[in-house]
């Protein structure tokens, strides 16, 4: 039994007279995998950053459980609809800094165990927690910068070609991490991928070609 | 007042002079900054006699209100020049105003409280002019702070914010070195203060007779008072600031 946990009802996006975006509608179910695909300059991170609320459209309405998302807060919608940058940075000084930040705009105390935990089950060690994050690789900021976006479990996880600038051995680690959440957490995952293995392993795919919905499978 | 502090308006017009060096230097280095020195001297001149006069009028009439008006009269001038360096920030007369108002405020009412002045224009106007032009250097550079690091740092304030932050803590390392950035040059010139320069108040009262033991009272007064409105004033800027590059829906302003 499905039940939709996002709505987006003719999203339309235009700047500087431009046209981005127009009448994108289609639903995603809780606990699907969709991929969006479509060759570049087709509009497919603009869109995953108007679903983040990153971006506002200027037409149309996104309902996120049936509930428009103008009248939820942002913060707290971005806490349960995460979206999750294509070259992901991190800040401050320490792997810990960016692993607790997420703690510490809850108002939470860090949990470190848990923290330890996700970085073993990103193949990293569980000390380099305190690793500066100077010394990591990019694969590895980028699977730090994973385990932030992820130490809450957010509801919808919206993935913009994450992996397009990883090596095999990263790409995969990060993939299989994804695939569990899906699998086992239920967790709802919308992502920008060329992947071709990745697109095969999708519940749906959606295409889109110059701002407009091509195809949706 | 002895003869040495007399400048007669032959002494005067030779210290142009230097000003010609200045020109001399522009012409031969094909630097362009010819017309822009002519203009400033001439504008420091009219300016510094309509002051001259303008102050001569004011404390002799001594009147509360009168000194009130000037004092509003500096702080508004302030917070204008402080607003025209912000960059484009939204509403920044008005973050402008409110911080050198209120830095202006505090620390005069401190100087007058702790009995370090008194409430007479000969005192209050030069020291609210001390203030305000501090207040109005700090608020440009933690504007510009602000603003390039709000470009340098736009991919960590997305990502915070699409981790859950509010804006305030999206921005938080931005507002703390901006507002440092506005503070520094204050506390920099503090600790150099009597080993590199002898800073303009002291100097002015060494000149007029005063003994220099006497003198460094009113240095330290002024610039503990100084770093006290640059710290008040640029923090207030900081925190009122930061939300300009944000819409309702708490995204970056691109």
């Amino acid at each position: 039994m499905c039940s939709t946990i996002l709505s987006l009802d003719h999203i339309g996006l235009k700047s500087s007279g431009d046209c981005i975006l127009k009448g994108i509608s289609f639903n995603i179910e809780k606990g699907e995998k969709i991929v969006i695909s479509g060759p570049s300059g087709s509009g497919k991170s603009t869109l995953l950053k108007i679903i983040g609320s990153i971006l506002s459209p200027t037409e149309g309405r996104i309902l996120y459980k049936n509930q428009s998302i103008e009248a939820i807060e942002p913060t707290k919608y971005r806490k349960e609809v995460s979206y999750f940058f294509q070259n992901a940075s991190l800040f401050d000084q320490t792997v810990r800094d960016n692993l607790s930040f997420p703690y510490l705009i809850r108002g939470e105390t860090f949990s470190e165990e848990k923290a330890r935990g996700y970085l073993e089950q990103v193949k990293l060690q569980s000390t380099d927690l305190d690793k500066p994050i100077k010394e990591l690789s990019g694969g590895e900021i980028q699977r730090v910068a994973l385990i932030r976006n992820l130490l809450f479990e957010p509801e919808l996880l919206l993935l913009d070609e994450i992996t397009s600038a990883l090596d095999q051995k990263n790409s995969e680690i990060i993939l299989a991490m994804i695939e569990r959440l899906n699998r086992e957490k239920g967790k709802t995952i919308l992502m920008v991928t060329h992947d071709q293995k990745q697109i095969a392993k999708a519940d749906r795919l959606i295409c889109l070609m110059d701002g407009r919905l091509e195809e949706a499978i | 007042m002895n003869g040495n502090l007399e400048i007669n308006n032959l002494s005067l017009l030779f210290t142009t002079g230097l000003l010609l060096i200045a020109i001399f230097i522009d012409y031969k280095q094909k630097l362009n900054l010819g017309n822009e020195i002519f203009i400033a001297g001439v504008r420091a001149v009219i300016q510094l006699f309509v002051i001259g006069y303008v102050l001569d009028v004011i404390f002799s009439v001594n009147h509360l209100l009168l000194t009130f008006a000037i004092v509003l009269f500096i702080v508004f001038n302030a917070g204008f020049n402080a607003h025209k360096r912000s960059e484009g920030i939204p509403h920044s007369l008005l973050i402008s105003l409110i911080s050198i108002g209120t830095g202006t405020s505090v620390t005069l009412v401190i100087l007058i409280i702790t009995g370090a002045i008194d409430w007479v224009p000969s005192q209050v106007v030069p020291i609210t002019g001390m203030i305000a032009s501090s207040a109005m250097i700090a608020l440009g550079l933690t504007y510009r702070s602000l603003s390039s690091q709000f470009t340098d740092k736009r991919q960590q304030v997305l990502e915070k914010l699409a981790l859950g932050a509010n804006v305030k803590q999206a921005s938080m390392s931005i507002i703390r070195e901006s507002i440092k950035t506005g503070m520094t040059p204050s506390i920099d010139s503090t600790k150099t203060v009597g080993l590199v320069s002898l800073p303009g108040m002291m100097s002015g009262l060494i000149f007029a007779g005063i003994e220099p033991t006497e003198a460094i009272r009113y240095q330290i007064v002024v610039m503990f008072m100084i770093i006290g409105v640059n710290s008040i004033s640029s923090i207030i800027a900081g925190y009122l600031a930061y939300k300009q590059f944000f819409n309702e829906r708490k995204q970056l302003i691109s």
